[in-house]
């Protein structure tokens, strides 16, 4: 039982690094980006290309995922996104979901349709035994990652002073600029801390669920459900959301495995019908 | 119905004013009976653009005129594939009963979750549309003794009115599903000018507001809902009947995803916006997956970002403000 | 009065462009290939394509007298409404001669009644359920049915002693297949099912399915996944709970240990039992010359059930053109290839000249540490094995 537990929630963690930017990004400044986890499949291959092509270790890899997801991030942002911030919710949808057609189509065109084998280190394969449990190594490591993102991410919102200038730039955009924010360069900073995550999600997700081209339509569905069931733009919500999902889904799968695949839509339907704002959402 | 049938006066004379035939409409369906004389070796994937045109405009009649945004839709659709299937698969392969009975399987369905739709808004709808989509895709799959499961079902359709068989080249399909699609057209064009579709379009606008000035906004959505899924149910049954075959991927997320990504594209609330867009959508994946099969949807992706950056509105709302065509 | 009319106007064109075509195909031989060459199956399709594509590099384009020419059609995934329309317009727009390609049964099912009207061979390259080649007359099996391997495979891991043993597939209708004939082998040679498992088939975490496993403490697991991104991740959730060999021993079909997988799964593979048509390792000039052609051709990919499902297609394609020399119609094609036998790289294949399916050999695998890399090594082979659901009323 604490091993299906820990399973759901270490499954649960990679969920909310690939979703958390999405929920911030979607709920702060209103941008509908389905091409979130288009990110992540970049990332994932920038992580594969540093260990395969330059020798990169994994852990030294996972940086170099979310600093390239975050930098082509930005330069979207700058070129298209930010046109799109008044656009309306539609012609975000269908924007963002040519960019996913045209980034699955590129990324299989230079590393064919194949999964991305990685091999990881020996320190994050097998199990730590405790009292006759076995807790899979990599899960754990990959809990500690997310805790540790969870954490900068709540104090760098709630107790920095650019914490405070995105949110201020959020809530009244007209105020913001007025008190002298540069609330381009503010948002432009948020989304590529969004997108980094993801990517850096991707890179982690390797080592469990694996990589190929389709990465950024498969995982936008469990995305998509953690940043609605968390509410929007909240941290904390994307972080219980995950945790939830992970648990349900694994301990639903384990306890009864025919229902597998319901359950998770299941909760995330009744959840939304009594809270139509998700867990923790304001708005 | 709350809203009061109007009959006659001012208001009654702009509905019928609006509501009249353009030029432009009969053009689109004379050009729509081309392909049987200039292009017969595409009439199957004129059918089939035919059928996702009609699946588009169900979609419309939520999404573009009251404003339900759905991530669900082919919930819908692929439950009318599978009644037509089904009904076929024991022995009763008549096409224009299976159509009825698709509608009806379906707007059953659409009526069971309307209460639910009506209840949310924003992302939670969205989210739950999606969600009961892909409820009923899981159990679907789980029921494969009835469905098939991924294997799907391939089933013995009679021919149209007993007459027509479907034929290799397609001329039966395309001229079924096209009749079909103009029936569609004109109930969703008699709805959307219709006091009832402009009760549904303020909600669209103003969902606080309606019930203010008296409007039985929930009931309205409920009825438009039913009426929008048993249309999906019909696209649905019709690709079956033209195929002979129905799978999984009717009930898919991508089907869902796709016929939006053809609505926004053609222009929402439109009527015409829809099939537009299939016709586009379709006929530019088919070219292009014909000149390079396998990264086509780079192509694809690149025309649905121009798309937005230069024709924000989808391509009849381009088209109109360049033109100031339409019904303004 | 209609229907006549609609009638003659298809008959007037099919008449005219059957003339033309006829004219302007004189030197060649046409194959229209339905495959999944983009979305979730896309990989399926590259293999496949670079399969036909060595065995036309290899083997010269031109075949008694004729020219071989490709033309490719995208399915986009399971679409078997796709794959109608496809195999239609190939017939009546291309004027192919021959249907080819199917990755997947519903495209397959969905091609078969065009295949029959327009009396064209088709070749199944791929794709896996029993009935495929019961649905129409012109269909010719070139890869291998589930029960073909898992029946025997079953039969095999009972006669081996193993007593008792822990299914897990995939939920849908391959893992089904996989399941059932899997158990019914091994039942009949006296082992025991003690829990069997359906896992939804795009499922990305299987730590639940591994830790019911787990606890039912089985002396063996049977495992059946599709290929892809699952046999790895499958793979870890199961070392991460130190369910490996040779504390309990690890059955599956070859997906499991196919080479991508293999290269994520690392020492973790070592030691599962896998039952395949196709070994990538296998000795024999005839594999070692495909092998190295495919690394080639691919620029270092390695061939697998796909590529050798789409090689011996086209093998099947060049031979029955040579016997009939050239005569491309369906009723001459699957005349001469019923009863069809050629050395492939796989082994001695044989088409079946009742069903139209495959008659081959199944291979039982077991990764062992070769020169230092992990490796499928074959343990035991299974000569000649049938399809045991044909005519089964399945």
């Amino acid at each position: 039982m604490a091993v299906v537990l820990f399973d759901g929630f270490a499954f649960g963690m990679l969920l909310f690094v690939l979703s958390v930017g999405l929920s911030v990004t979607f709920g702060l400044m209103n941008f509908i980006n389905l091409a979130h986890c288009a990110f992540g499949m970049l990332g994932g291959y920038v992580a594969v290309v540093a260990m395969r092509a330059f020798g990169v270790p994994f852990l030294l890899a996972l940086p170099f995922a979310f600093l390239a997801a975050g930098l082509v991030s930005v330069v979207l942002e700058r070129s298209f996104f930010r046109r799109l911030y008044r656009a309306g919710g539609l012609n975000q949808v269908l924007f963002t979901i040519g960019m996913v057609f045209v980034a699955a189509a590129s990324f299989a065109y230079f590393f064919g349709t194949g999964q991305q084998p990685i091999v990881l280190p020996d320190y994050l394969q097998g199990y730590w035994e405790v009292n006759g449990l076995r807790f899979g190594t990599y899960r754990i490591f990959l809990v500690a990652v997310s805790l540790v993102i969870a954490g900068l991410l709540v104090y760098g919102l709630e107790h920095t002073r650019f914490g405070a200038r995105i949110r201020a730039a959020v809530d009244n955009q007209r105020v913001a600029q007025g008190l002298g924010l540069d609330v381009d360069t503010i948002f432009a900073i948020t989304f590529a801390l969004g997108a980094g995550l993801a990517g850096l999600g991707g890179a982690l997700a390797i080592g469990i669920v694996g990589l190929d081209p389709s990465f950024g339509f498969h995982y936008l569905v469990y995305v998509l459900i953690v940043v609605a069931v968390g509410g929007l733009g909240s941290i904390g919500g994307s972080f219980v959301a995950a945790a939830l999902l992970g648990i349900f889904d694994v301990a639903g799968k384990y306890f009864v495995p025919d229902m597998g695949a319901f359950l998770i839509y299941l909760f995330m339907v009744v959840l939304l019908l009594v809270r139509p704002l998700g867990l923790f959402g304001k708005r | 119905m709350a809203a009061e049938t109007i009959t006659s006066g001012p208001a009654a004379t702009w509905l019928r004013k609006r509501s009249r035939i353009s030029a432009i409409e009969i053009v689109f369906w004379l050009a729509a009976l081309l392909p049987f004389v200039l292009l017969p070796s595409y009439l199957s994937l004129a059918s089939q653009i035919a059928i996702a045109a009609l699946f588009a405009l169900s979609v419309d009649l939520v999404l573009g005129y009251a404003g339900i945004i759905t991530l669900g839709h082919a919930m819908f659709f692929g439950l009318g594939a599978y009644a037509a299937a089904i009904l076929a698969k024991h022995g009763w392969g008549e096409p224009l009963t299976g159509l009825l009975v698709a509608a009806l399987v379906a707007g059953a369905a659409g009526f069971v979750t309307s209460f639910v739709i009506v209840r949310v808004q924003h992302l939670a709808l969205i989210m739950i549309t999606l969600g009961l989509g892909l409820l009923t895709y899981e159990l679907a799959n789980s029921f494969s003794s009835i469905t098939g499961g991924t294997d799907g079902l391939g089933v013995e359709i009679w021919p149209v009115l007993g007459i027509f068989d479907f034929d290799l080249w397609g001329y039966t399909a395309y001229g079924y599903a096209l009749a079909m699609l103009f029936i569609g057209v004109l109930i969703a064009r008699r709805i959307v000018n219709s006091s009832f579709g402009l009760a549904l379009t303020g909600i669209r606008e103003n969902n606080a507001r309606m019930p203010a000035i008296g409007s039985a906004y929930r009931v309205h959505l409920q009825k438009i809902y039913i009426i929008s899924a048993a249309m999906a149910g019909v696209a649905g049954a019709l690709l079956t009947e033209t195929t002979g075959t129905v799978s999984l991927d009717t009930l898919s997320f991508q089907r869902s995803a796709d016929v939006v990504v053809m609505l926004i594209l053609g222009g929402t609330g439109r009527l015409y916006g829809g099939i537009i867009g299939a016709v586009i959508f379709l006929i530019a994946r088919d070219r292009l997956s014909d000149m390079n099969p396998q990264y086509w949807y780079f192509w694809i992706g690149l025309l649905l970002m121009a798309v937005v950056l230069v024709m924000p509105g989808g391509i009849l709302g381009g088209l109109s403000r360049v033109f100031r065509w339409g019904a303004k | 009065m209609l229907k006549k009319t609609a009638t003659a106007f298809a008959l007037g064109f099919s008449l005219a462009l059957a003339m033309s075509s006829t004219a302007l195909a004189e030197g060649t031989v046409k194959i229209g290939l339905i495959m999944p060459y983009s979305g979730p199956f896309a990989d399926a399709g590259a293999q496949m394509q670079a399969g036909i594509d060595l065995y036309i590099k290899t083997h010269g384009d031109e075949v008694a007298g004729k020219k071989i020419v490709l033309i490719k059609k995208d399915t986009g995934g399971p679409n078997p409404d796709v794959a109608k329309r496809l195999a239609q317009e190939l017939v009546v727009r291309d004027h192919v001669d021959v249907l080819a390609g199917f990755a997947l049964t519903p495209e397959a099912l969905g091609a078969a009644p065009v295949a029959t009207e327009a009396k064209k061979l088709m070749v199944d390259m791929n794709a896996a359920t029993s009935i495929i080649t019961e649905k129409s007359p012109y269909i010719v099996r070139t890869s291998v049915t589930i029960p073909q391997i898992n029946y025997a495979f079953g039969k095999w891991a009972a006669g081996q002693g193993i007593k008792h043993a822990y299914t897990l597939v995939a939920d849908y209708g391959p893992g089904h297949d996989a399941e059932k004939s899997f158990a019914r082998g091994f039942k009949e040679k006296g082992g025991e099912i003690v829990g069997a498992d359906h896992s939804p088939v795009a499922n990305p975490d299987f730590s639940a399915y591994v830790q019911r496993i787990k606890d039912a403490k089985p002396e063996a697991v049977y495992i059946f996944i599709p290929g892809g991104s699952q046999p790895a991740a499958i793979g870890k959730a199961l070392a991460d709970k130190g369910l490996t060999p040779p504390n309990t021993k690890l059955l599956g079909q070859g997906e499991l240990t196919m080479p991508d997988a293999m290269k994520s799964l690392g020492k973790n593979a070592d030691g599962i039992v896998t039952a395949f048509h196709y070994t990538l390792e296998r000795k024999d000039p005839l594999n070692e010359k495909f092998v190295a052609g495919y690394e080639k051709l691919t620029k270092g990919r390695e061939p697998d059930l796909f590529s050798i499902g789409g090689y011996d297609g086209m093998h099947l394609i060049y031979a029955a053109l040579e016997k009939t020399k050239g005569d491309a119609s369906g009723d001459a094609l699957i005349k001469v290839a019923k009863g069809m036998s050629w050395e492939s790289p796989r082994g001695p294949i044989t088409i079946d000249p009742e069903t139209r399916d495959i008659i081959q050999n199944v291979y039982i695998r077991k990764v062992e540490k070769v020169d230092g890399k992990l490796q499928n090594v074959i343990i035991d082979t299974i000569k000649d094995v049938k399809d045991p659901l044909h005519g089964a009323g399945k």
